[in-house]
């Protein structure tokens, strides 16, 4: 593997692999002393064009428990608005023997746009409102890891997805219809009218604007944050109104199947798109994704990394 | 079998009963009982072989002794010249920390996988001892490192292979070396 | 200089010897023993072509483009006048500003030049600029092309104020709230799947619908710059249907490229209005072909390379467009049967004169004309590359496609601009 741009560049191999290393990641997590050789001498910088502690603490985590040399470089603000074009920016750290570069972007393609000029691996950490493959990956290795716990079968083929939220404006639906798209997952995506992507129709999923609809059937109920500032792009009237309809609340909770698992990409809006009931029910797995979040980066670092296709 | 080459077989189930049997009696005097040991199976044929050396020591002294599983590719010093490798399941029943440590492998040979594994366990916590078993020690050691228990030794050349299948993994138990003809 | 070409075919079809003698098509026994002779076998000699849409960049990007630079661009693909877009530092938006670029052109242009004069100060759509003024140094065009007059009054205001000129306001339509600063690609599937904000197509024909009523309604002159959907076309359709004083124009790019040439997030296809799907681009061909598009307006915009080299959606949009205009129309409109010859001329050549009042441009080739023209071979293709380009800028759309590369020489007042 060369990048990590896109969850649809996964093969269902490429995807049980990394969740398979990812597990034996988390075992080292566990351990008391978080080391392990397997990247040491690499150098991996994390370039964050947009703010995400939770994403970049992560990610650089993960390195350093790999022994890479980790670097975080902070370049919000937008480059254009510096002089420096992105192109430049890119080739500079490239030029100085970068190993892997880890990139948050808040434009929409610019993390392909940046592997093309750069000789080092790039995994991208979120484009705009494009993709986040590892959001994805630990995502899937959360339900895996409960389905295992609620002793179902542990295969995504069949299972019942319901992803609920601001569809249109966020990465992490796109990568997580297209990781289930090979891995057999039926997703099925709930939203107001205005905000589901245009050409939904097209992404091979279920949709529907009723949430109480899929609340009986669901294996997982994964809530997307919705910001408030959606509210005066008149995207929906008020929070209030929003959580009514969409949100996950306490009444809608008690509807779902027992064995039905909860995931929230964070940061949570609690009363608006999920309840603290939902968030701290037994079955949220919320702080699970955190966790997994780590050892799926140290996975995906290790296959782009780890060996001699990766030098 | 290609034409380039013959095998031997050295050692069948039985042979190899007896070989585990003497290292358990040989890891038991050595440890003074079982008190305090973890078996640690390298991956991948190592660890049948904990399991099996585990179960000749409980056989002997009545105690369960805890086996568990290590893989080292994480820690291996090649790991950057091959392709991407898959990562086992590391299993450690109990702590290290002031265990003595018996690494399990089938073949020693270069040493560098033992190498790795004192550098994984390293990790892992403090052991009070570490010492190592081997079914088989065909030399040709690139680092200072000995074996405290042996199968049998079987001194080889560079073109031979030493083959090891366990029942657990391969369907059956057996030794055998491979010489590669000249051309 | 004078000039005969021999044997060459005029768009109505008939075949004749063309002199050109101090500026004017001369009857050939006019010419001096010594003029220069071009054999015209096989060749198609045009009116020089026009075009209503062109952004020069200087002054203020002389590193993007330059007068002598982008007019040089424009006599390789057959042009003899061009139109500038006022969105200039300083912008062209008071009578000082024209006749500094009149200056400009009378020392380096390759062609003429007229420029375009701002609707409102600055183009920021609040304020008229002094169009009297303007049109007095001989602007004729008022746009604030890269920003929509949005403001419904302002825009009654300009066709209003015009009248007495006789002056165009050239429209660039996209509802600011319905398509804002960020959007950049077709509102699509492929946006959607892209994740880059839409630019969908009510955004530009809701304005024109508006304003081709407030042209209605002042008696107004109004022009609709790059259309680029189906709906825009209706909307024009139906006012031209009811006797409107409306034009609309059509870019080579609408024409040719579709959406899904921005699916690798490549910055050189980012133009706005953006590139759209194959229906549009079916409708847009359907009516230049029968002239509710008026115009091939080219909509050249140079961007140097670190203005593209950013994100997509804050990468500086447009794209190259002088020197592939005629062969992606000869393409898709001519070789395809849908527009012969003469449809072409009037297309790109006698109605952007027409609209731009041009009195010098765009006429027939007859003796006693200017010589304004073009000498096409209708049969030669190329691979377009972008590194031979006469403009400073390299945001070719059209690098590495084959297309007919027609333009042998180009004759400005009797002066050869441009010979292959």
């Amino acid at each position: 593997m060369r990048h990590l741009l896109s969850a649809a560049d996964l093969t269902h191999d490429d995807i049980t692999s990394l969740l398979n290393v990812a597990e034996e990641m988390h075992e080292v997590q566990r351990r008391p002393i978080k080391k392990i050789p397997a990247l040491r001498g690499r150098t991996i910088v994390n370039i964050f064009f947009e703010d995400s502690t939770r994403t970049r603490s992560s990610f650089e985590i993960a390195g350093k428990w790999m022994s890479a040399d980790t670097i975080n470089v902070s370049a919000k603000g937008s480059s254009v608005s510096k002089g420096e074009s992105l192109r430049d920016t890119m080739m500079t750290l490239d030029a100085m023997g970068v190993d892997c570069f880890v990139i948050r972007h808040n434009s929409s393609g610019a993390v392909a746009q940046a592997a093309g000029w750069v000789n080092a691996h790039v995994v991208n950490a979120g484009d705009g409102q494009h993709e986040h493959p590892t959001q994805a990956l630990l995502d899937a290795y959360t339900m895996r890891q409960h389905f295992r716990d609620a002793k179902v079968a542990d295969t995504f083929r069949g299972k019942r997805i319901a992803i609920v939220g601001d569809l249109l404006h966020s990465r992490v639906v796109r990568s997580n219809v297209l990781l289930q798209r090979t891995l057999g997952g039926l997703v099925t995506l709930v939203a107001p009218p205005t905000l589901m992507p245009t050409g939904v129709e097209h992404w091979g999923v279920a949709t529907t604007h009723d949430f109480d609809s899929v609340l009986a059937d669901a294996d997982v109920v994964m809530m997307l944050r919705v910001q408030r500032e959606r509210m005066s792009g008149g995207f929906f009237p008020t929070a209030r109104e929003y959580a009514h309809e969409y949100g996950l609340t306490a009444q809608r909770l008690a509807h779902l199947k027992p064995s039905a698992a909860i995931l929230h990409p964070g940061p949570m809006n609690r009363g608006v798109e999920i309840s603290s009931e939902a968030a701290d029910a037994a079955s949220s797995r919320v702080l699970n994704q955190v966790s997994a979040g780590v050892a799926v980066r140290m996975s995906v670092l290790y296959h782009l990394l780890g060996g001699e296709g990766a030098a | 079998m290609s034409a380039g080459s013959d095998s031997r077989v050295i050692w069948d189930s039985d042979d190899i009963s007896r070989a585990l049997n003497r290292i358990a009696l040989h890891i038991l005097e050595s440890n003074k009982g079982s008190d305090g040991l973890l078996l640690l199976g390298i991956r991948t044929r190592g660890v049948p072989l904990a399991h099996r050396l585990g179960a000749a020591i409980e056989a002997a002294e009545g105690a369960a002794v805890p086996v568990g599983e290590l893989d080292i590719t994480m820690y291996r010093d090649d790991l950057r010249r091959q392709p991407t490798r898959a990562v086992g399941p590391t299993r450690i029943p109990v702590s290290v920390d002031g265990r003595t440590v018996v690494l399990v492998d089938d073949v020693l040979f270069s040493g560098r996988t033992i190498a790795a594994a004192m550098e994984a366990l390293k990790d892992l916590g403090r052991p009070t001892a570490i010492r190592l078993a081997a079914l088989i020690d065909r030399g040709h050691r690139e680092l200072p490192i000995q074996a405290d228990f042996v199968g049998k030794d079987l001194p080889t050349g560079p073109a031979q292979h030493v083959r090891v299948l366990l029942s657990e993994i391969d369907g059956e138990d057996q030794v055998s070396v491979r010489t590669e003809k000249e051309a | 200089m004078s000039l005969l070409i021999s044997g060459v075919r005029l768009a109505d079809g008939t075949v004749t010897d063309v002199a050109v003698h101090e500026g004017l098509i001369v009857p050939v026994s006019d010419l001096p023993a010594d003029a220069e002779r071009v054999d015209g076998d096989g060749l198609l000699a045009l009116p020089g072509l026009v075009d209503l849409h062109t952004h020069l960049r200087e002054p203020g990007r002389e590193d993007a483009e330059t007068v002598a630079s982008g007019t040089r661009a424009a006599a390789r693909g057959g042009f003899t006048a061009v139109f500038a877009m006022p969105n200039l530092t300083p912008a062209t938006d008071t009578g000082e500003a024209v006749a500094y670029l009149n200056e400009l052109a009378a020392r380096d242009a390759h062609c003429e030049v007229v420029p375009i004069g701002a609707v409102t100060k600055g183009r920021d759509g609040t304020e008229l600029a002094e169009l009297g003024m303007m049109a007095a140094q001989g602007v004729t065009v008022f746009s604030d092309d890269g920003a929509c007059i949005h403001d419904s009054l302002i825009m009654r205001r300009a066709l209003t104020y015009l009248k007495p000129f006789g002056g165009v306001v050239a429209q660039h339509a996209q509802d600011p709230r319905l398509a804002g600063p960020s959007a950049c690609c077709h509102e699509s599937e492929i946006s959607g799947r892209l994740g880059l904000p839409g630019w969908p197509t009510v955004a530009e024909s809701t304005i024109i619908a508006r304003d081709v009523q407030l042209a209605e309604f002042t008696g107004g002159r109004y022009h609709a710059c790059h259309i680029s959907t189906a709906e825009s076309v209706e909307v024009i359709r139906w006012a031209k249907k009811r006797g409107i004083d409306v034009t609309a124009e059509v870019t080579p790019h609408h024409l040719l490229l579709d959406t899904p040439h921005v699916e690798g997030y490549d910055t050189t296809f980012k133009v706005n209005p953006p590139l759209r799907t194959s229906e549009h681009i079916e409708a847009l061909r359907e009516a230049l072909a029968d002239g509710t598009i008026d115009v091939v307006g080219t909509d050249h915009a140079p961007h140097a390379r670190q203005d593209k080299d950013h994100p997509f959606d804050v990468a500086s949009p447009g794209m190259l467009g002088l020197e592939q205009a005629l062969g992606v129309v000869i393409d898709v409109m001519v070789n395809t049967g849908r527009m012969d010859w003469a449809t072409l001329v009037e297309r790109m050549s006698a109605a952007p004169a027409r609209i731009g009042r041009l009195p010098h441009q765009g006429r027939q080739i007859a003796v006693g004309e200017p010589a304004n023209l073009v000498l096409v071979d209708p049969t030669r293709r190329a691979t377009v590359d972008r590194a031979a380009s006469a403009s400073r800028s390299r945001n070719n759309p059209y690098h590495g496609i084959d297309l007919p590369d027609p333009v042998e020489l180009t004759l400005w007042r009797g002066a050869v601009t441009y010979r292959r």
